[in-house]
């Protein structure tokens, strides 16, 4: 089957019922979506469908044909990080770094709809999502970071690469 | 944060003494850095030398080129035995590596844990990287220095004393300079390190104490490879373990056929108890472990302490006591005696990736990919659990997800080298589901304290005695008895016989001889050698316990003295770096006895970590919800003392995260079992603190010491934490909680509401 992922189609040879995040990290070698817990718990496994943030370990890839999906594969690359990425290398805001990829697609899917979000309203959006090293005050930091540097990147013209 | 970024490493090129290139890669497309070195020759351990004890790991291993070399294209090598777990151990031993060697630290090429190429510096364990492997790059580095400096005086005809190493050259006072490419030789570095080095002095220092970039992060915010879990060898297969449904569960004869057939399904591997699919895709891997679980026929034993009954157990089950400390010997003393009993249940490391593990046989070789906290040691039991020889097995550390002690790591690693021993030529990553981990992992071991004291007419403590009784927080591998598989196998072997260990590194006995002035003091260690429940290292071990019975008690003796809280400490405190974090603390937080509204309390708590690392204090300010039991915790000031601060932002990182995981140990976790199984296997019997409950503001003063020794930092906020909030939640209810977690039941039962 198909899937459109960060912009680009992919022929999938997969059983349907296979969960996306196996997908991701096997057939299609992306890295960032992780496996935490398989049940919907944690968050690490956190990527966008269609701009709202999934648990990719929970959602099998049959209902997702022709859907937008998005990784922080898709936010940009070690060279021209996206803002989202900036943010989080501005606050140094990882430890062991296994929940970050997840923390920041939750907070990309809420930036994105809601540009202005409070503070109050980025922390009740990332209590699905699961942290154990403690990083929980940068990871908010570089979230409201974000929020500045998404701003700024949505007025300058967009240079190709850097859109989000 | 605008921290100096330090680029990432793109390139190492590796030269061997004929000026061929070995190997080259790029860090951006391939974090797995050592996998294709295994032509690079491993350093044969030296004789210690006896003689004054040089500084850091280099006492064990002395040799300057088992941690730096230079080839002749300048290029400039550093190994260490430590791992990265999180710490930001890659970034700060460049710092360190850096300063003394006269190069960017982006242009060293480090390479970390590998038991082909590294030395052995035992377990990345107890805070110890930068105070051992730090300190011991750092004297290596400058003796290096110095030696290229001679060899420089050589060639460029100047005397030594007018030369100068700066940025990979050595040059001297007329412009003259010569690369260190140039000047090294052939073994020239193969002497041992020197007692004394002639480090640079802090007001020179050009990297350390800056807070630098990580150089791992930019890849794990942007999808590179930078797990275990992120490899992908060629040919590789996925396997899944099927672990019994309880400990000492022993299977019944099974009938794998049906198992077999199932797509893509390579092999079912039976050992024992120990029992494995392995598959050519990951989910269908997945697939077949759930249908083998589901076919697969236990027989149990109900063999598990109550829970509802732990301090009776722990107290009944006392094989061995050991005296921590005796001091004056009187007893009798003082006008009114105290006493409290606290109490720490099992708690979990768990990580938020379970664990995970890459092994290949090829010819005749194992080669294991782990996120161990030791190489070596899990090297020596994987060869023992195969039956191969030492040198037939590799492992090379590998990130995993945060790691916080002894978890499942090692056993991951025995898992996909069992496995992979079946399967020869095809490499094998095993990764744990998150039922695995919870229920498997060796747990932080639940411990009873007994503590009583007398104060004198004028308030001070003349005698203080104190009772703990603990397993042992050190079950780690050396030993296949301390892999799972090991044990899972058949024959099975058994796990090492636990022994009490009473040494100034501490184990359960971590931090039980409060560092206050008490004239009469004495602390037993009651010692449990069963352990029914798995258990072994977690961060901080005994300290997290000890430090939050003695200063919670402390907190009760201030009381009862009329005292306030930080006096009473400052009072029975001589140490003046002690005093000085101290009153840092109280100061930056505003401290006061100043009553606060209703449901709203302030804590304190101290401690210097083992006694012999870093100092931390904090304060906190906490609301109590009495309808709910739910705590809040609006803000927290800390201030810590590690010695020099080689690396400012990580000991931020490091303090930020121990303050916010005991917050969550603290208020929620507890292993829950009955008599036969864990009953903590997922997030929702496990919870661990959310967003929801993360402070409001957490500061951290570094109390700086430049020029002093490093103390080990990364576990010592976690018993003070505890403390700060037990004795907050005193003040703000009036009611004190000597039994963890405070979870919102206990606090509401305890208040009565």
């Amino acid at each position: 089957m198909k899937l459109n992922v960060n912009g680009s189609t992919h022929e999938v040879d997969a059983d349907p019922a296979t969960p996306l995040l196996y997908v991701l990290r096997n057939d299609l070698e992306l890295n960032a979506a992780k496996f935490g817990c398989g049940l919907g718990q944690c968050g690490a496994c956190t990527v966008m469908v269609d701009g709202k943030a999934i648990f990719s370990c929970l959602t099998p890839i049959l209902l997702l044909e022709g859907r937008e999906i998005k990784t922080v594969e898709g936010l940009g690359t070690i060279d021209s990080p996206g803002p989202m990425q900036q943010a989080f290398i501005e606050e140094q805001a990882a430890q062991c770094g296994y929940c970050i990829p997840g923390m920041m697609m939750r907070a990309q899917a809420l930036l994105q709809s809601k540009p202005d979000a409070s503070d109050a309203e980025i922390q009740v959006t990332l209590e699905p999502n699961l942290c154990r090293c403690g990083t929980h005050l940068r990871i908010l930091k570089a979230v409201k970071r974000a929020r500045e540097l998404m701003k700024t990147a949505a007025m300058t013209p967009a240079s190709g690469e850097r859109k989000v | 944060m605008n921290a100096p970024r330090l680029p990432n490493v793109t390139r190492r090129n590796l030269l061997l003494g004929t000026g061929a290139l070995v190997v080259s890669f790029s860090l951006k497309d391939h974090a797995f850095a050592q996998e294709g070195e295994l032509n690079v020759p491993a350093k044969p351990p030296e004789p210690v030398a006896a003689g004054p004890k040089l500084p850091g790991s280099l006492a064990d291993t002395p040799s300057l080129d088992a941690w730096i070399r230079i080839d002749a294209d300048s290029s400039v090598t550093v190994y260490t035995g430590k791992a990265e777990l999180g710490q930001g151990t890659k970034t700060s031993l460049r710092q360190i590596a850096a300063e003394e060697l006269e190069v960017p630290p982006a242009s060293i090429n480090l390479i970390t844990a590998d038991t082909a190429i590294t030395p052995d510096e035992g377990f990345t364990a107890g805070s110890q990287t930068v105070q051992n492997s730090g300190t011991a790059i750092r004297n290596a580095a400058a003796q290096v220095r110095e030696i290229l400096i001679q060899q420089a005086s050589g060639k460029l005809q100047v005397p030594a004393d007018q030369l100068k190493a700066q940025n990979g050259r050595i040059a001297g006072p007329d412009g003259k300079s010569i690369g260190y490419g140039e000047v090294v030789m052939t073994d020239m570095l193969h002497v041992d390190a020197q007692p004394k080095s002639k480090l640079k002095s802090p007001d020179a220092y050009e990297y350390i104490g800056k807070p630098f970039a990580r150089v791992d992060i930019p890849a794990k915010v942007t999808g590179g490879p930078a797990y275990v879990q992120d490899m992908r060898l060629p040919g590789m297969l996925h396997a899944r373990v099927v672990r019994p449904p309880s400990w000492f569960a022993t299977l019944k004869d099974i009938d794998t056929a049906s198992i077999k057939a199932m797509p893509g399904v390579v092999a079912v591997i039976r050992d024992g108890n120990f029992l494995a699919v392995a598959a050519e895709k990951e989910f269908q891997a997945v697939q077949a472990m759930r249908a083998l679980t589901g076919l697969a026929e236990w027989e149990e034993k109900p063999r598990l302490p109550n829970e509802q009954d732990l301090p009776a157990v722990l107290q009944r089950s006392e094989s061995e006591q050991g005296v921590v400390a005796e001091a004056g010997g009187d007893f009798t003393g003082g006008v009114k005696t105290f006493s409290a009993q606290f109490m720490r249940p099992y708690q979990m490391h768990a990580s938020i990736g379970p664990s995970c593990s890459v092994a290949h046989l090829d010819n005749g070789t194992m080669t294991v990919w782990t996120h161990t906290q030791g190489v070596y040691p899990d090297r020596k039991a994987i060869a023992q659990m195969l039956g191969m020889p030492l040198d037939k097995v590799r492992c090379i550390h590998t990130e995993g997800s945060g790691c916080y002690g002894h978890n499942g790591a090692d056993d991951a690693a025995g898992d996909a080298a069992l496995i992979a021993r079946a399967l020869p030529g095809r490499p094998v990553k095993v990764q744990w589901m998150r039922d695995q981990e919870h229920l498997w992992e060796p747990y932080g071991p639940a411990m009873l304290t007994k503590v009583s004291a007398s104060l004198d007419a004028s308030g001070k403590i003349v005698n203080w005695k104190y009772d703990l009784w603990s397993n042992t927080h050190s079950a780690r591998p050396g030993s296949a008895g301390a892999l799972l598989p090991g044990q899972l196998m058949e024959p099975g072997y058994p796990p090492d016989k636990p022994v009490m260990s009473i040494t100034p590194l501490g184990n359960g006995d971590r931090n039980a001889i409060p560092l206050y002035s008490i004239p009469n003091l004495r602390v037993l260690w009651h010692f449990i050698a069963d352990m029914p429940v798995r258990v072994s290292s977690l961060r901080g071990l005994g300290a997290y316990a000890n430090v939050f019975s003695i200063e919670s008690f402390m907190d009760q003796l201030a009381k009862e003295a009329g005292a306030d809280p930080v006096e009473f400490r400052l009072k029975h405190m001589e140490d003046p770096r002690a005093r000085k974090v101290i009153s840092t603390a109280a100061e930056a937080f505003n401290w006061s006895s100043n009553p606060m509204p209703e449901g709203r309390g302030r804590g304190f708590a101290f401690a210097k970590y083992k006694n012999h690392a870093a100092y931390l204090a904090l304060a906190m300010e906490i609301d109590v919800d009495k309808e709910t039991g739910k705590i809040r915790v609006p803000r927290i000031v800390s201030a810590v003392d590690c010695g020099e601060a080689a690396a400012p932002d990580s000991i931020r990182n490091q303090t930020e995260g121990g303050i916010i995981q005991s917050l969550s140990w603290t208020m929620y976790e507890e292993v829950n079992f009955d008599n036969t199984r864990i009953r903590s296997s997922d997030w929702s019997t496990y919870p661990i603190l959310r967003f929801s409950a993360v402070p409001g503001t957490l500061d951290v003063h570094i109390v700086d010491n430049p020029g002093s020794p490093y103390l080990g930092v990364a576990e010592a906020a976690q018993g003070p934490t505890s403390a700060a909030l037990a004795n907050a939640l005193a003040n703000a209810t009036g009611k004190r909680l000597y039994n963890l977690p405070f979870s919102p039941a206990r606090v509401k039962a305890t208040l009565g509401v």
